[in-house]
């Protein structure tokens, strides 16, 4: 049951992913985005990782994903005026490079056997907490002070008076 | 589910025979399907009720024609929605046009399914429960976007815009002032969350009364909330004095009725979750309603429920006649310089209180004083 579903949301990841690279639109390939998202947060689900399910459908499909079509939206580029990619030779550097990563992950998938059952206790809200505040502690504090920077310099960047 | 799905068998032999699977998937669409009538039931009776008041407080009479007292109003509308020609206009996007609708819709509907009704009355109980909310309603924002973009029209744009900029800045401050209340309870399970306000102190057991900050934060949940769901004082992505209509303009028909159903589905769980979160949800007072025979003990909780959010949504028409509109500077400014800085202060003052008091409330630690 539960590897039927894996390779459901799988195939709709990887599927969903191959229609954000070739879609002309930019429009519908933030949606074909979305779509991969929430099949990966389908993913976390089945491994028990409801936090992380939905942290990922929070900070990417409704907020990253969301600029992404804001940014879209105001750019507008009209549909006849969108770039085609021509060149063969990023084509065939295209697929030469998705076969090496199908390699890659095909090695490590052998090396690594993915655990049958759900690890208990991790991705779940306790699990993540304690590791960030725990393990982690520094790199937490670093990355927030580093996010702390960002947004003072984003704001002083675009008001200059302040 | 499992479980409901296992008493089941045991309750009808016959299904015996059938995989274990099969029955807790019948079971889920089933509980499903039950929230989405009661979704569609209330978004129906909503819109009615929300004409009444508007008459009501603008002193007219508001629908009277259609049935006794023009009680069957919202049918009429549905029917003519349903009936009404699909148009889609020539120069728009045809496919993000029809699907944008949906987006909106599910992102709506799907936060009903972590709604706690009552004591076993929850379809899905989730131990991610406010997240899960606030992914799902996520999606409504992409809808609006798609809306306001594919309908190629320049007020439906400004709308689409306004309403993502809204939403997007009005989603931290909701999820900072319903934090107070996950601290409390130390779940974000709504059920737990609900469970935590029983007990012997009757209504003072709400988190609404657990300590000063918990108040302060209902009180900015609660503005946030409306801001979020384009609720009034809040309502400029449809502005009709200057936008005709916002992101909606172009639709007709059923497409625009599952926008406006929409709607009314956002209004309704924003007042769900400040009944469980803050007004004790399906407890009440004095009695211990997991303690009663199932069908009763359900009942009650549905009940009291259904009263308490019912009463938050007859508050937010009130509020939504009465106050003017903001203007869009003052709408992000409110958001940024005064909700945001105020819920993470409020957000310091419960996690302080309950670190310096062990967790306990003012009503505990009043019936302590007295031993």
């Amino acid at each position: 049951m539960e590897a039927l579903f894996f390779i459901l949301f799988g195939a709709i990841a990887v599927g969903g992913a191959v229609m954000v690279v070739t879609r002309r639109h930019p429009m519908v390939s933030a949606l074909y985005l979305i779509l991969t998202l929430f099949a990966v947060a389908a993913l976390f689900v089945l491994r028990h990782a409801h936090f992380l399910a939905a942290i990922q459908v929070i900070i990417y499909a409704g907020a990253v994903v969301v600029l992404f079509i804001f940014v879209i939206m105001l750019i507008n580029v009209p549909e006849s005026r969108l770039p085609v990619e021509r060149a063969t030779i990023v084509r065939v550097a295209g697929v030469i490079a998705a076969g090496l990563l199908i390699l890659e992950s095909a090695v490590l998938a052998r090396r690594f056997a993915m655990p049958k059952a759900p690890v208990s206790g991790v991705g779940t809200v306790e699990a993540v907490g304690r590791a960030l505040f725990t393990d982690y502690l520094l790199a937490f504090e670093v990355t927030s002070v580093l996010l702390l920077a960002a947004v003072i310099g984003a704001i002083a960047l675009s008001n200059k008076k302040l | 589910m499992e479980a409901l799905a296992r008493s089941l068998v045991n309750f009808v032999p016959v299904l015996g025979g059938v995989p274990l699977w099969t029955i807790t998937l019948l079971v889920m669409v089933a509980s499903a399907a039950v929230v989405l009538v009661f979704a569609l039931t209330f978004e129906g009776v909503g819109s009615l009720v929300l004409r009444k008041v508007a008459g009501d407080i603008q002193a007219r009479i508001g629908p009277n024609r259609v049935g006794p007292n023009g009680m069957l109003q919202f049918l009429a509308d549905g029917v003519k929605l349903v009936l009404k020609e699909d148009i889609i206009p020539a120069r728009a996007d045809r496919l993000l046009f029809r699907l944008a609708p949906y987006f909106v819709f599910v992102g709506s509907f799907a936060a009903f399914v972590v709604v706690p009704f009552g004591v076993g009355l929850i379809a899905a109980d989730l131990n991610i429960g406010i997240y899960y909310v606030m992914a799902v309603t996520s999606l409504v924002v992409v809808g609006i976007l798609l809306a306001g973009w594919s309908s190629n029209n320049k007020w439906a744009l400004l709308g689409g815009m306004r309403a993502a900029a809204q939403i997007v800045s009005y989603e931290i401050p909701v999820g900072m002032a319903l934090i107070p209340a996950v601290l409390v309870a130390g779940s974000l399970s709504l059920q737990a969350i609900v469970k935590s306000q029983g007990g012997l102190f009757g209504i003072f057991g709400w988190n609404l009364f657990h300590d000063p900050f918990a108040f302060f934060s209902f009180l900015l949940y609660f503005t946030a909330a409306q801001a979020e769901t384009n609720q009034t004082p809040f309502d400029l992505p449809e502005a009709e004095s200057e936008l005709v209509s916002g992101y909606n303009v172009e639709y007709s028909g059923i497409r625009f009725g599952l926008f406006f159903l929409a709607e009314f589905g956002d209004m309704f769980i924003v007042a769900a979750l400040a009944t469980a979160c803050f007004l004790g949800g399906w407890n009440v007072p004095f009695v211990s309603v997991a303690a009663l025979p199932p069908v009763w003990g359900n009942l009650l909780s549905l009940g009291v429920f259904l009263g308490k959010a019912f009463t938050m949504v007859l508050i937010m028409m009130w509020v939504r006649w009465t106050l003017p509109r903001l203007r869009v500077d003052q709408l992000m400014r409110m958001s940024w310089k005064y909700m945001v800085p105020l819920t993470f202060v409020n957000l310091l003052g419960v996690s302080l209180w309950l670190l310096l008091f062990h967790g306990k409330g003012i009503p505990q630690m009043i019936a302590s004083l007295f031993g």
